[in-house]
């Protein structure tokens, strides 16, 4: 977050009044789940898009689905919309069975990844357009309109067309949109895709900001990694259909469940391994690719003799010119390194071969020969048992 | 293909400004030679005046160069006037009809499987491969009191209304209705396949998010298909419309000779009364009321279709 932490109160008094019922998220488990999909499995044809996906979604999360394209998230989110019908499965908001209600009856909006505005109405009618159902007075309706233009800040963008305004403004109009008619919970299809790199990250802030304001449960589709971990307060990584994990970004990326979990967050490095001896802490591992043994921290049912599989994130290793007497420390030489200014990233040669990626912070102000370790090097290399992960598949 | 790299000698040739300019030209060129030059052969011999000669028209001489009295007769006799006003409620009708027909067939044909859309859309030109005065004389045939089909129509009448209102045959034949009727048949592909075309690149996210905002599908239609499909309503209703206001054959065939549409009036006019400046004048002034407001409109909509595309 760009600003500091501000107290419970604070927040409250930022709330929209057009959100009376504007809560602060609740992430504590305890809470009954706001929204339940239940064994939802979606095919089209021979083919499944969504296999027995079970999840559970707190009132006021920011939630994020990620994934790469053809993972599935996509679908889920469109049956969560109403748009498709699940094969299997049943899917709850606010304790209501929405499985066999069409979209027009759901108390769910959607922000199109294209953002589907209305080319031929005005950005004020677009707004509106969700209201026209609604049991309200025209007044009452022109007042909401004029709040959600507030909020998002295009007020004086209101006679425009779609075509007249940006891709940003474009953006904050279909928000706005599927905000009016507050609904329980809005999906959002990779919402940041269509906009440039600069315009994302102020976007994204901006994202996280309204739905603090307005309270609302989002659920957001994305294939960017980065975005999921800066939105969301919890996430799930989809892979073939199913959720291979769900836990905060920390969870995700410190204690990946899967190879394809640890793989897809970020970069990492996989030794494969056998088991040694284990303990109620530390396991001891052989990895012959870096021609020794390690200690990893340990995870339940591991037997000695069982194959594993040892991963390490490239920022957790340690690169020193000498040996200090760490544990998991092995030697190396640096094959290459690219210098991005914060940080390098070295690609280290080791004995047998294998070679291990390392990423390195430039902490200190260092010139061209004075850096940590150059091309052609022999350095050594160590990480903490606490960074070593143990992966069963 | 070719990207800015790959540029064969051929295609730098070619892509010479000149060869542009020509590519440009030639429409240009085709309508200046074949449309504008005759109509301009045309508006001249309005002003001619009829003599037994050969050809039929001379200017000048004991007659005044710029006579303007078929302009006067136009106002004059009533016979234009009610042919001009034939001509607008049947191509308006007809119009009309084809558009209630053919909106579902090509909003059916955006919505069918690849495969059946082929099939589909074969079937909507395949008329076009039988003579159209064959189609029109199998109308005939149909229409005709003895025929099968109104002895069908006959029978069920006879059987929905009271007794008293019974008839023996439904006389279809030399009625506006006729015209109507086979103006419909015969026009309703130049309406269905524009109409496709717009329909088919409507972006159906739209409808979608119609539908999140919680509109039922026939709302959804009234708010987003309709608006955004009258570009093809308006292309598709002057294909239709524009030739059938000037239909000639139809009216001939099957039509009430006492009440004719322009075009037969002008054939007429041409033909049986060799009175050409006239047939010119009558020529002109349908294209000052009917083709020229539509073609300001269509130049000015279609202007504000082209920012709309433009910006998004």
């Amino acid at each position: 977050m760009p600003e500091p932490a501000r107290t419970a109160d604070q927040r409250a008094a930022t709330t929209v009044a057009a959100f009376p019922g504007a809560q602060l998220p609740q992430t504590s488990v305890k809470a009954p789940p706001f929204i339940r999909i239940e064994h939802v499995t979606k095919r089209f044809g021979t083919f499944t898009a969504v296999s027995d996906v079970t999840l559970e979604i707190q009132k006021g999360e920011i939630f994020s689905l990620l994934g790469g394209s053809g993972c599935g998230k996509t679908t889920l989110l469109r049956v969560l919309a109403g748009f498709e019908a699940p094969t299997e499965g049943r899917v709850f908001i606010d304790g209501q069975d929405m499985t066999d209600l069409p979209p027009y009856e759901r108390p769910v909006n959607m922000m199109f990844q294209s953002y589907a505005l209305f080319p031929h109405m005005t950005v004020e009618k677009n707004v509106a357009y969700g209201l026209k159902h609604e049991d309200m007075t025209g007044a009452q309706r022109a007042e909401r309109v004029r709040e959600m233009l507030d909020l998002v800040q295009l007020t004086e963008f209101a006679q425009r067309k779609p075509h007249q305004i940006s891709g940003g403004q474009r953006q904050r109009v279909a928000l706005a949109r599927a905000l009016a008619k507050q609904p329980k919970l809005l999906l959002l299809d990779e919402p940041l895709a269509a906009l440039d790199k600069k315009l994302r990250e102020h976007t994204q802030f901006e994202l996280m900001e309204i739905q603090e304001k307005t309270g609302t449960t989002f659920i957001v589709v994305t294939h960017d990694q980065e975005e999921a971990m800066t939105l969301s307060s919890r996430l799930a990584v989809m892979d073939k259909g199913r959720i291979m994990q769900i836990g905060t970004a920390t969870d995700v990326y410190e204690y990946p469940n899967s190879r394809f979990v640890a793989g897809f967050i970020g970069s990492i490095n996989f030794f494969e391994a056998t088991v040694r001896t284990t303990g109620a802490e530390t396991a001891e591992v052989e990895v012959p690719d870096l021609g020794g043994n390690v200690t990893a921290r340990a995870i339940p049912g591991l037997a000695p003799g069982q194959p594993i599989t040892l991963a390490v994130r490239p920022e957790k290793v340690h690169l020193a010119r000498k040996r200090h007497d760490l544990p998991n420390t092995f030697p190396g030489t640096v094959q290459s390194l690219a210098y991005f200014g914060k940080d390098s990233l070295y690609r280290i040669v080791l004995p047998s071969g294998h070679v291990m990626l390392v990423n390195s912070v430039n902490a200190r102000r260092a010139g061209e020969h004075e850096r940590v370790a150059d091309w052609e090097d022999a350095v050594f290399l160590s990480f903490d048992p606490a960074a070593a992960i143990l992966l069963k598949d | 293909m070719a990207g800015a790299h790959t540029d064969t000698s051929l295609q730098r040739w070619f892509n010479r400004k000149g060869w542009i300019n020509v590519t440009i030209a030639a429409p240009y060129v085709w309508l200046v030679l074949f449309f504008l030059l005759p109509f301009v052969i045309v508006i001249a011999m309005s002003f001619a005046t009829r003599t037994p000669t050969a050809p039929p028209f001379s200017f000048g001489g004991e007659h005044p160069v710029l006579n303007t009295a078929h302009y006067a007769r136009l106002f004059q006799d009533d016979l234009y006037i009610r042919a001009y006003l034939t001509s607008i409620a049947n191509a308006g009708l007809a119009t009309l009809l084809c558009l209630l027909i053919g909106y579902p067939m090509a909003l059916g044909l955006t919505r069918v499987s690849p495969a059946w859309r082929n099939i589909l859309l074969m079937l909507v030109i395949l008329p076009f491969w039988t003579s159209f005065l064959l189609r029109v004389y199998a109308w005939i045939g149909l229409m005709g009191t003895n025929s099968w089909f109104n002895k069908l129509l006959t029978a069920s009448w006879n059987w929905l209304v009271p007794t008293d209102w019974a008839l023996r045959s439904i006389p279809m034949m030399n009625t506006n209705f006729a015209v109507v009727l086979v103006m419909v048949y015969s026009y309703l592909p130049f309406m269905i396949l524009p109409l496709y075309a717009n329909l088919e690149k409507l972006d159906r996210t739209l409808d979608e998010a119609s539908m999140d905002l919680g509109s039922r599908p026939f709302r959804v239609f009234l708010d987003i298909t309709l608006p955004l499909s009258v570009p093809g309503i308006i292309a598709g209703g002057l294909l239709v419309f524009i030739p059938a206001s000037g239909e000639l054959i139809i009216p001939s065939l099957v039509g009430n000779a006492g009440q004719p549409m322009i075009g037969r009036v002008i054939s007429d006019e041409f033909a049986s009364a060799r009175d050409w400046p006239m047939a010119s004048a009558v020529s002109v002034a349908l294209l000052m009321l009917l083709v020229v407001p539509i073609m300001l409109y269509t130049h000015f909509e279609g202007k504000s279709h082209e920012k709309r595309k433009e910006g998004a």
